[in-house]
């Protein structure tokens, strides 16, 4: 059974952390998983850089450049977790952009994904009609899951559209913004969650964007199986490096 | 073979919408209405009508009787460097500030590279009195003063985009994330054939004047509609589709594509996109992309800031894979020298962008009786200074 839907069956809200690969050092991304995993997360959203990061906000805008910079490419990141299967064993998502999996290839990285233990795929500009038409078999065929996002704008017939597409979670985009954009939840996010949450719908739902801290991880996971942090923890990483990792987890829940 | 889009939103192989799904909502709305709202009279109407009281249309199209001279063939030129603010530019901001306010849309936002779509944006935007902001480069700022100084003129706000190259590139990324920061009141008005379906369509349509134009206007000055060779030059490719529209499926028409080299194609310095581009994804479309190995998007470079994209419309990757269009790339020193010439043979002083066009002369011949349609996209007031340095003019 996939580790994605292992974890989604445990009786707990999930904390999820996403991190831009390659960043603060190219040669971070297993030191982190391992504390991350040590220190209590049920799951982790390993960015793959892109130049043009279209639905990011500064913070993952610089942190992208800055891994890009120190050499980050899609070839050495399944290098870096040739051997993460060993001592780690939440499950790991690679959240990027379309067009360097495209470079890639579809099939070898998925692949790839598979070889080295990734669970599921986030693509945030592979619109679901393209997956479904050109990608969905592909990514069975490696026992990927692939997570789709919807947002407060998403129409009821389009969400029950995703629903029925997905399996493992749905991807709760928490404001109309880009990551890292947000300031807390006012009551305008409040009737979304609730609005979301009577709907009823078969995959559970994990929200992020704009979750930065225990408050607001708190308040998204009221109605919602889980929240993930990016931003909030990348702008901590800038700070304090790798030795902050285990104070900033520790002061979400 | 039908070149233009299907019903998928796609041109054979490029084009389609692979955006996030913040974006779907709007770029939806877009693609269930946009064909509807352009066949209803009352719009048909307004446009029709702005574009010749206020633009100016039609543009003239006139024999260049020196250049032709000079280079043994019959050159025509599109005039659209007449049009109001200068370019072809404003025949879309047109036609999408009334698609916007028949949207309930109030507020508008637009990338802009050399700075004519974001002055065209601008100036619509003042006579509909819609709000406006144009996300534009750093460094285009700083080269293209003139339009920015317009835009405010215009009352639009200008913001730099501080991302990647600084350049157009980066700020349709900008304008792109606004617009997911502001989904209900906003409308992205995209100056070219580029983006997620339907923007590469709609722009064409509303182009697609220019060859609309062309082929009435060439009938009563050689009894055909039809030219031997339409020839415009590409960035994103919105006047280069304007021109070839009418066009596409008629192969006695030879379809000629301008891209800017830069310092020259294998510098490292280029933005010639057909030569050194892959299949790979850009603000929302699959085109023809300048791109790493790895799949990061380069950062081109040109001369003209309106060629400095890194990607082409989809609609012209097209032409290019198929081989329905000649694609040539010229670099700056050849383009201003073009600029130059046709400034001092025909008393026009063309866009930077446009100079790239008339460049090809000096190196693909035509016969005699051959009747070639250059686009004439834009006029060379925003480019002065850059003409001034080059050619030491002070």
């Amino acid at each position: 059974m996939n580790r994605i839907k292992n974890k989604l069956s445990e009786n707990k809200k999930i904390l999820s952390i996403y991190f831009t690969a390659g960043y603060p050092k190219l040669d971070d991304t297993v030191e982190i998983l391992q504390q991350l995993e040590k220190d209590g997360v049920d799951m982790v959203e390993i960015g793959l850089p892109f130049s043009d990061p279209l639905a990011d906000g500064p913070t993952i805008q610089q942190s992208s450049q800055a891994a890009l910079k120190n050499g980050m490419t899609t070839e050495l990141l399944f290098q870096q977790l040739k051997d993460i299967r060993e001592t780690v064993s939440i499950p790991l998502i690679i959240m990027g952009y379309f067009n360097p999996m495209l470079q890639f290839g579809v099939e070898n990285f998925c692949k790839k994904c598979a070889e080295v233990g990734i669970d599921g795929l986030i693509l945030p500009d592979l619109p679901l009609a393209e997956y479904e038409e050109h990608y969905e078999e592909i990514f069975k065929k490696y026992n990927l899951i692939n997570i789709f996002l919807i947002t407060p704008q998403t129409s009821e017939e389009r969400i029950r559209q995703i629903d029925n597409a997905s399996e493992g979670f749905i991807y709760m985009v928490s404001s109309a913004s880009v990551t890292g954009s947000s300031e807390g939840f006012g009551a305008e996010q409040e009737e979304y969650f609730k609005r979301i949450a009577s709907m009823k719908l078969s995959n559970p739902l994990i929200v992020g964007f704009g979750i930065n801290n225990s408050e607001t991880f708190l308040q998204s996971t009221k109605s919602a199986k889980g929240a993930i942090i990016g931003s909030a923890f990348i702008k901590m990483l800038s700070e304090k490096g790798l030795g902050g990792i285990s104070t900033f987890i520790k002061s979400i829940r | 073979m039908n070149y233009n889009v299907n019903e998928k939103g796609y041109y054979g192989e490029f084009g389609g919408a692979y955006i996030p799904e913040m974006l779907y909502p709007n770029v939806e709305e877009l693609r269930q209405n946009y064909l509807k709202i352009m066949a209803e009279e009352s719009f048909q109407k307004e446009f029709r009508q702005l574009l010749k009281d206020y633009v100016g249309r039609p543009t003239p199209l006139y024999f260049a009787k020196r250049l032709s001279e000079k280079y043994n063939t019959k050159i025509y030129l599109k005039r659209e460097d007449l049009c109001h603010t200068g370019a072809h530019k404003v025949n879309n901001t047109i036609g999408q500030i009334l698609m916007a306010k028949r949207l309930g849309k109030t507020r508008i936002i637009a990338e802009t590279g050399a700075g004519q779509h974001g002055v065209a944006t601008a100036t619509v935007c003042a006579l509909m009195g819609l709000e406006c902001i144009v996300f534009m480069g750093e460094i285009d700022i700083k080269r293209q003063a003139p339009n920015v100084a317009r835009m405010k003129m215009l009352g639009a706000k200008v913001v730099p985009a501080t991302s990647g190259s600084k350049t157009l590139k980066d700020a349709t990324n900008e304008a792109i994330r606004d617009w997911i920061n502001n989904p209900v009141d906003t409308h992205y008005i995209i100056g070219s054939v580029v983006g997620p379906h339907p923007y590469p369509d709609m722009v064409a349509r509303f182009q697609s004047v220019v060859s609309e134009e062309i082929k009435i206007q060439l009938k009563e000055k050689e009894g055909r509609e039809n030219p031997d060779f339409v020839v415009a030059c590409v960035g994103g490719g919105s006047n280069a589709a304007g021109a070839y529209y009418h066009y596409l499926d008629k192969p006695e028409v030879g379809i000629i594509a301008v891209e800017a080299a830069g310092k020259g194609v294998n510098s490292g310095e280029s933005a010639a996109t057909s030569a050194l581009g892959k299949v790979g994804i850009i603000h929302g479309s699959k085109t023809l992309l300048m791109q790493t190995a790895d799949g990061q998007i380069t950062e081109p470079y040109s001369i003209s800031a309106g060629l400095d994209y890194p990607g082409v419309g989809p609609m012209h990757a097209n032409l290019f894979a198929s081989g329905r269009g000649e694609f040539i790339s010229i670099t700056d020193d050849d383009a201003m020298q073009a600029g130059l010439e046709l400034s001092k043979l025909e008393g026009i002083i063309p866009a930077i962008e446009t100079s790239h066009a008339l460049a090809i002369f000096e190196t693909r011949k035509f016969k005699k009786d051959d009747v070639v349609v250059v686009n004439l996209s834009g006029r060379g007031d925003k480019d002065l200074d850059t003409y001034i340095k080059y050619f030491n003019l002070n």
